[in-house]
């Protein structure tokens, strides 16, 4: 027993580096896949308890668009057989004023929430502060983040103007540390000047009646929908899945780049200790207890990896929540304070998921040390005979091109499962044509002048399958970075071009930057207008609509003057059919996402719901929107006020007379209301675009560096492999009079030969990835296109680090093989 | 005397400690708006069926339904449906919808022997959008599918609760019976203390009564009080007894007292109509309530008097209940624990009469 263990542990012990390597490289995969998993696990279960304690005995919630549905629903909704108590809430995500924080205040009726909600009541509350206009009861979030104390005071933005609330106690209502306030559903009506609004009504029903059959019998205005409890919080799992799955197939790749390591460092194990192995076959041990002693060092690699990837894990996605909030900066997930979740079944997948990953990456090897014959093993100069298996070419090309259809294939339940599934093909299919591909490249290289140099070439030349084994995972690992960073340049670029395209004005308002709870009345229209040196102001109406029940709202945007001229204001895609400005129904320009996501085409006729009416408006065009991922409708406001009857405005694109007054005219508006109002110029408005961009992107920057660290660490480990396989042919060299620092040279001319090699196949292979990315991952996931971008200047940067990186090595791991004397080095031979 | 034992007092118990609590807080308002509550004028004589209705402008109000009913197997059993409006005084000058002017609360309770502990069931509403409103022009008050209405002499009372459900029609044969000095009632020593009140005697009940799904037809005889007020008890009032009797004769008395601290009386006062139609307003010193026997809630360790000695003027009898857990805890609502329940007035050695005994604040004080 102890014996077998020795044999397990023996050629790990020998090589602590090489199987370090390894198995930091399967921690890395196990822990970025885990974190991602607890850190959405923990965002999702924050929701939906924030949500359940919201909902709280409801079997229905009745919602309509952002900005609430017309009161009239609920007495309703309340007389509806089957209902036993209906719930109205107002719920507005207010600005504290002043600040950049917004709290989410619900208005409720305290007596129907009393009967189903009670998490929404206030604790220990007096009834009469529940029914007050100037009073509100915050949950301990809440007070944590407003730095308040109950009986003092916060100032609420309403509008362009602030009004003080007194905090009459705190509310269970933010069960899952979401920051909440609730106060009466009458006294918000007015505080926000929402009158005879409603954002959402909570049916409980009588014990079993069928939620499904009731929401279907009841008569709502458009736009307005009734949905299960249990639905609530998917949408926001929607919304965050193709983004969650991204990231995902990230660790996955960290996982096969583990896995690539774990077979080049087995690999050459093997190759090295053929001599060994066949000893063990004369011995006794059988073919399969051969193998299983293979496999089980890759297991054992596998488990310390998993152990120690899962604890990494774990501290990664306390780390991250801690800095950047469970929506990884993507900003789904505002007003939650997160404590992560540990979820063990998410940990005993990602765990076994990285033993899997190593058992598997020493499969190869395993078979090949069970399938030598003793007795040739046994002679010298076999090595060479290694891995003959991998140079057939035929699963590589199958892989190939079976990846190159999955191209076209559609997306899977919205997520691009096919596009992930070509960019493995096409990767595990170079990884296995990898021999072929190295010494058609090695065969077209001109042969250096350099002795040093010719020797490298020739060495390399004569066994290409070994470079292919070390050159995997660097293959793997810089495929990946390049298609990562030619994606994610792509995008950055092509969303600067859309944000200087698409800010024609000369400054820019918003009244509820923050929050929802900030609006310009008409007043407030007529002072920007009449604002010293302003030539001309185009306001903008925002609203959120649910175009289709269970699927996330669409953004309506009504604009001044968007029947005008449209063409030259719009980054459009493809032909547009505009209508004329008296054509009835009215022009609306739809994002490329709610194009994908509602499957509406150029001259369809389509039904808008607004202020609770199936408005029609004609699609005249599709454009590009880099804001909304869940789509946009443009339409023009004076159609919208004629539809609806609202005039106020929450932005303001505005025109100087004289540009060079910009300061004193942004001035000049910005004292309309001190603290409410920001303006931005374009330049503004594009800097603050870009810097959410990269920190969106932020997590994928952190782990391309991550993949190629493991590449690197890879590839000098299966140099330093290399270097320790040939001490027998350096000490012949010594022999022969090579000085050692000739032999160096020699070394960081392979290092350097097979880095160039290594990155060469991975650039190629990476900007194909790319393409997938660009055309098929990210327009299937997210709805919208891009133009490519491939940011040259950092790809060679790159290259020639890794290329330095990889000389280095060689030359390190050399110097390390040859300490010992030559003459016991070519002793070692017989 | 739902109206004297209901009114406000700011440390009293009793089944109106929500409403006592309002009024409390009131005392020392928050609000910017002075909000001016109507007096309750000696003299201002009642008007049918305009006095049936709501009335608004005043603080409290409340329609009180008591009865013995029995069901074709002679069981009985005692109900009770209790609507209350209050005008807290809050947004009264926000045109939301949605603005709590008018709040109306509702308590309904079966105490049925064979469950041995009453059974009751809460509403609670904003007046609006149909759903809840107290109608002015006659009763006509609700709140979703509770509901109590005058129509043509008969008040129909229907509920629904999680245990038990009625629908009863109530038929008064009698004009109603003013209370205190042609409606005026007062509460204590101080003449602003005072409330409209009138009661309506030997209602002849006719109904269905539902218990855990079964149906049952249910007779009986019943008593409404209808009350309304603006002022607040004595400040130094704890709760307050109350009785109202049906009697066997054909007459009918009605008794209360407001306690203090102590447990004595700060005021007290009643009506009695004897057989023979006569009407006799009893005052202060005519009316006593004496303890003969307590009981202690196994669930709160409140103890009650529940059987009491009542002397009306002349008249004097003993309480004796249909059964002694008749408590009710509606704390998790309006926040008062009382006991309200059905009573035997036993004269003399025999059952002079039926009707209900409301005793209120020996919990100690409410928590606020």
């Amino acid at each position: 027993m102890i014996a077998r263990l020795d044999l397990l542990l023996a050629p790990l012990r020998q090589h602590p580096a090489r199987s370090t390597v390894s198995i930091v490289a399967i921690a890395v995969g196990v822990a970025l896949g885990l974190a991602i998993q607890l850190i959405n696990a923990t965002a999702v279960s924050e929701f939906s308890s924030a949500a359940r304690a919201l909902a709280g005995r409801a079997d229905l919630i009745v919602r309509g668009p952002r900005s609430g549905f017309d009161e009239s629903v609920y007495p309703g909704l309340a007389r509806t057989p089957g209902v036993v108590t209906a719930s109205p809430a107002l719920e507005v995500d207010a600005r504290v004023a002043g600040t950049r924080q917004t709290l989410r205040v619900i208005g409720i009726d305290v007596f129907r929430a009393a009967r189903i909600q009670p998490a929404l009541l206030g604790l220990d509350a007096d009834l009469l502060d529940m029914l007050r206009t100037d009073t509100i009861f915050l949950s301990p979030a809440a007070l944590a983040s407003l730095g308040v104390s109950v009986g003092q005071t916060i100032e609420l933005q309403a509008g362009l103007t602030g009004r003080v609330l007194r905090v009459a106690g705190t509310t269970a209502a933010g069960e899952g540390g979401a920051a909440v306030g609730v106060m009466d559903i009458g006294a918000a009506q007015a505080l926000f000047h929402r009158p005879g609004r409603l954002t959402r009504v909570d049916l409980a029903l009588r014990a079993g009646t069928d939620p499904a059959a009731l929401a279907a019998r009841l008569a709502l205005p458009a736009g307005v929908v009734a949905t299960r409890v249990e639905a609530e919080g998917h949408d926001l799992a929607r919304m965050t899945r193709a983004y969650r799955v991204n990231l995902d197939v990230l660790a996955l790749v960290a996982l096969f780049t583990g896995s690539l390591l774990v077979f080049s460092t087995q690999a050459l194990s093997v190759a090295r200790r053929r001599a060994e192995i066949a000893l063990l076959r004369v011995v006794g041990f059988t073919r399969r207890q051969v193998a299983g002693l293979v496999l089980a060092q890759g297991a054992l690699i596998g488990v310390v990896g998993a152990v120690l990837g899962t604890a990494g894990g774990v501290a990664l996605a306390a780390g991250v929540l801690h800095v950047m909030g469970s929506d990884l900066g993507a900003g789904y997930f505002s007003g939650l304070q997160p404590r992560v979740v540990v979820g063990w079944e998410a940990a005993v997948v990602f765990g076994v998921l990285g033993v899997i990953a190593a058992v598997c990456g020493s499969l190869a090897p395993a078979i090949e040390a069970a399938s030598a014959a003793p007795t040739t093993a046994l002679r010298s100069g076999d090595d060479a005979r290694a891995f003959r298996g991998l140079q057939t070419p035929v699963p590589g090309v199958v892989a190939i091109v079976a990846g190159a259809g999955c191209v076209f294939l559609p997306p899977v339940a919205g997520l691009p499962i096919f596009g992930y599934a070509a960019i493995a093909l096409l990767l595990l299919g170079t990884i296995a044509l990898l021999p072929r591909i190295v010494a058609v490249l090695l065969a077209a290289a001109r042969p250096p002048r350099a002795v040093a140099g010719r020797l490298a070439l020739e060495r390399l030349r004569a066994s290409p399958a070994q470079a292919a084994v070390s050159l995997s995972a660097i293959v793997a690992a810089v495929s990946l970075a390049v298609a990562m960073a030619v994606m994610v340049s792509s995008f950055r670029h092509s969303l600067d071009d859309w944000l200087q395209g698409i800010l024609p004005a000369d400054l820019y308002l918003r009244a509820n930057d923050v929050g929802d709870s900030g609006f310009l009345s008409v007043t407030d229209q007529r002072r920007i207008t009449e604002t010293a040196g302003v030539r001309q102001v185009e306001f903008l109406r925002r609203l959120e609509v649910i175009i289709e029940p269970g699927r996330p709202r669409v953004a309506v945007l009504a604009r001044d003057r968007v029947d005008e001229d449209p063409e030259h204001r719009l980054p459009l895609i493809g032909p547009a059919k505009p209508g004329t400005r008296d054509d009835a129904p009215g022009d609306a320009w739809i994002s490329e996402a709610a194009a994908a996501i509602q499957g509406w085409r150029v001259g369809q006729r389509i039904d808008v719901p607004l202020g609770g009416r199936r408005c029609a408006f004609r699609v005249a065009g599709v454009w590009r929107d880099y804001a909304r991922q869940s789509g946009a409708i443009l339409i023009d406001r004076s159609r919208y006020v004629a539809f609806t009857g609202d005039r106020t405005a929450d932005d303001a694109g505005i025109w100087l007379r004289d540009r060079a007054a910009l300061s004193s005219v942004r001035a000049a508006i910005e004292r309309l209301a001190p603290d409410a109002i920001e303006t931005l110029t374009p330049e503004e408005v594009r800097t603050r675009s870009l810097a959410v961009f990269d920190r969106t992107f932020a997590v994928t920057y952190a782990l391309e560096i991550v993949a190629v660290l493991i590449g690197l660490l890879g590839l000098s480990s299966a140099m330093g492999a290399e270097v320790v396989a040939r001490r027998r042919e350096f000490g012949m060299l010594r022999h022969l009079g090579v000085t050692r620092r000739e032999i160096a040279t020699i070394l960081a001319a392979e290092g350097a030969i097979a880095a160039v090699t290594g990155l060469t196949v991975g650039a190629v292979l990476g900007y194909v990835i790319s393409l997938i990315l660009i055309h098929v991952v990210n327009r299937q996931s997210f709805h919208w296109g891009m133009t490519l971008h491939v940011p040259w200047a950092g790809i060679a940067a790159f290259f020639c680090a890794m290329i330095v990186a990889a000389s280095a090595t060689a030359i390190i791991g050399g110097r390390q093989a040859m300490s010992g004397s030559a003459v016991r080095a070519v002793r070692d031979d017989w | 005397m739902t109206g004297e034992r209901a009114i406000p007092a700011a440390r009293s118990v009793g089944r109106r400690r929500f409403l006592l609590g309002l009024s409390a807080t009131l005392a020392h308002p928050v609000t910017a708006v002075a909000i001016r509550y109507p007096d309750v004028v000696p003299g201002t004589p009642l008007r049918f069926p305009r006095d049936h209705g709501a009335h608004p402008d005043f603080r409290t109000e409340w329609w009180y339904l008591t009865g013995w009913l029995y069901t074709d197997r002679r069981e009985p059993l005692g109900a009770q449906l209790t609507f209350f409006r209050t005008r807290p005084g809050l947004q009264e000058d926000n045109p939301s919808r949605f603005a709590p002017t008018q709040l109306l609360f509702a308590h309904a309770a079966l105490a049925d022997p064979r469950q041995g502990r009453l059974q009751y069931g809460q509403r609670a509403a904003r007046s609006g959008f149909g759903l809840a409103a107290a109608d002015e022009r006659t009763t006509a008050v609700h709140i979703d599918d509770w509901s109590l209405d005058l129509r043509e002499h008969v008040y129909r009372a229907q509920v629904v609760t999680e245990t038990f459900a009625f629908d009863l029609a109530c038929a008064a044969h009698e004009a109603p019976l003013l209370e205190g000095s042609g409606g005026y009632s007062r509460k204590g020593p101080d003449s602003a203390s005072a409330s409209y009140y009138y009661s309506r005697p030997h209602l002849g009940v006719n109904g269905v009564l539902e218990r855990s799904g079964e149906r049952t037809r249910v007779r009986g005889e019943a008593w409404l009080d209808h009350e309304w007020a603006s002022e607040i008890l004595p400040p130094s009032a704890t709760g307050w007894d109350w009785a109202g009797i049906n009697l066997e004769d054909g007459g009918a008395l009605m008794a209360f007292r407001i306690r203090d601290d102590a447990g004595q009386a700060l005021w007290a006062g009643g009506t009695h109509v004897d057989a023979r139609g006569v009407r006799r307003t009893l005052g202060a010193h005519d009316v006593a309530f004496t303890p003969t026997r307590w009981w202690a809630s196994p669930r709160t360790g409140i103890r009650y008097p529940v059987q009491v000695r009542v002397r009306a003027g002349r008249f004097t009898f003993e309480t004796v209940p249909l059964m002694d857990d008749q408590e009710l805890d509606a704390r998790a609502s309006v926040g008062t624990v009382y006991w309200e329940g059905a009573v035997r007035a036993i004269s003399a050695g025999r059952v002079a009469g039926h009707g209900y005994l409301e005793l209120t604040g020996y919990g100690g004080r409410p928590r606020l």
